[in-house]
């Protein structure tokens, strides 16, 4: 197989969400040679837009976005490392969780498959995250951006209460505060004290992306 | 766009359409027909449940047929998931619709459904309906007849499969036991019976009507 014909057989098994074949497309690819880089992003995160505009388009549902975002994890854990080891800087540090008394994760983990094949390195505390496990972690790694997830309108009240919580710790000036969640509506997020709201995966990204970029220009100004 | 599930008649029977969620639909045409209440129920598919963005829309369409050729139209839907969208079409259009984020509420009461996930955020609710129809609503909508490997996926995060019994029996229960085998969860089975789902559609139709139990059913 030639590294073009690997690429594009890693972009199609992706798409299909194959795990195993992606996996051993991947090792296939860097023993030929390809770098980490060319994998990821001529073949790994082009089939992941594409698995997103299908699911867009309606040709895509639910199970067939997880099975690719499952398949996408797997090579990422085989480059994530090789990634580091070239020095490839990442675009920036999101710390991301699901609130207190919230267990659902679906949209959080794609948002986080989404955003590490975009560039970012992401620390994901879980699901039930009290506000204080996010304080905690906004110390200690120092993200750029922390994202609140909520999958029902019983808990988005904890969107506050984490603003609250980073306001208490004196620390809600260093972090974008971004949230998410089927309930959630950008009248919502500002209400809250919110910085940004997405609907989905790709919005995330590209306003995450667009959130750094204007945070690191006023710091240089 | 979703079809409606059942025909709209020309010639309406009763005084009142029941834009009914196909989920529910069921033992709302029995308690309808135990109370001689004059009522029509139009269902919407029951796997709307699955879409609830969808909701809102074809309520909305089922709502202007009917209304021109009856009393009143009202909306057997909870908020489902809508997160307000049904609301909007309810204030745009005078129906009103069920208490309740969901129809678990309505069975339930919104207080003993909001104690469940107290104790246990991680509860996967399941009526009688979800628990009779568990292979086409919740394993063939969530992929997992294709992508059994998704289970601990959808469901890692959850620790108990809660039963909501409206109507309980041997079978049901089986169906109900098979259910969380199959999530790998344990059953908490809560009859519930049909009392809420009563109250609530009593509160709908008839607001000034005396309390259940206060009338004879034929």
């Amino acid at each position: 197989m030639t590294p073009d014909e690997l690429l594009k057989t890693l972009y199609d098994e992706t798409l299909l969400g194959n795990a195993p074949a992606v996996l051993a497309l991947t090792q296939q690819g860097l023993d030929l040679g390809l770098t980490p880089e060319s994998l990821l992003f001529d073949s790994l995160i082009p089939s992941l837009e594409e698995v997103g505009a299908r699911f867009e388009r309606g040709d895509y549902f639910v199970p067939e976005m997880l099975i690719a975002g499952r398949a996408m994890s797997g090579a990422l854990a085989l480059l994530r490392p090789l990634l580091a080891e070239t020095g490839v800087q990442t675009v920036g540090t999101f710390v991301m969780g699901t609130v207190k008394g919230d267990v659902h994760d679906i949209g959080k983990n794609l948002v986080n498959i989404m955003l590490e094949g975009a560039g970012f390195h992401v620390i994901d505390l879980g699901v039930q995250v009290p506000p204080e496990r996010f304080v905690e972690a906004i110390n200690e790694y120092k993200p750029d951006i922390v994202g609140f997830s909520a999958f029902l309108t019983t808990t988005m009240p904890m969107f506050k209460a984490n603003i609250n919580a980073l306001e208490k710790a004196g620390i809600r000036d260093q972090v974008v505060v971004m949230v998410g969640g089927a309930p959630v509506t950008q009248e919502y997020a500002d209400a809250v004290g919110a910085d940004a709201y997405a609907a989905d995966a790709s919005q995330t990204v590209k306003k995450a992306k667009d959130l750094i970029q204007k945070k690191r220009a006023m710091v240089s100004a | 766009m979703v079809e409606v599930a059942a025909p709209v008649g020309e010639v309406p029977a009763g005084e009142v359409a029941l834009i009914a969620c196909g989920a529910i639909a069921q033992p709302c045409g029995r308690i309808v027909q135990q109370r001689g209440w004059s009522v029509d129920i139009h269902p919407l598919p029951p796997l709307l449940h699955n879409r609830p963005d969808l909701i809102a829309g074809e309520v909305e369409e089922l709502a202007l047929q009917l209304r021109p050729r009856y009393s009143s139209v009202a909306v057997a839907y909870a908020d489902c998931g809508t997160y307000g969208a049904l609301d909007s079409v309810c204030a745009r259009l005078g129906l009103r619709r069920l208490a309740g984020l969901h129809c678990y509420d309505v069975f339930a009461g919104q207080d003993r459904l909001a104690a469940f996930f107290s104790e246990q955020p991680g509860t996967y609710v399941l009526t009688d309906f979800l628990v009779r129809s568990f292979a086409r609503t919740v394993v063939a909508e969530l992929g997992l007849d294709r992508y059994p490997e998704l289970r601990d996926t959808y469901f890692g995060n959850y620790t108990r499969v809660v039963w909501l019994a409206q109507e309980p029996d041997a079978e049901l229960a089986h169906l109900a036991s098979k259910a969380a085998d199959c999530l790998g969860l344990p059953l908490t089975t809560v009859d519930v019976g049909t009392t809420g789902l009563e109250r609530e559609l009593t509160t709908l139709l008839h607001p000034t009507a005396a309390p259940i139990g206060c009338i004879a059913k034929k």
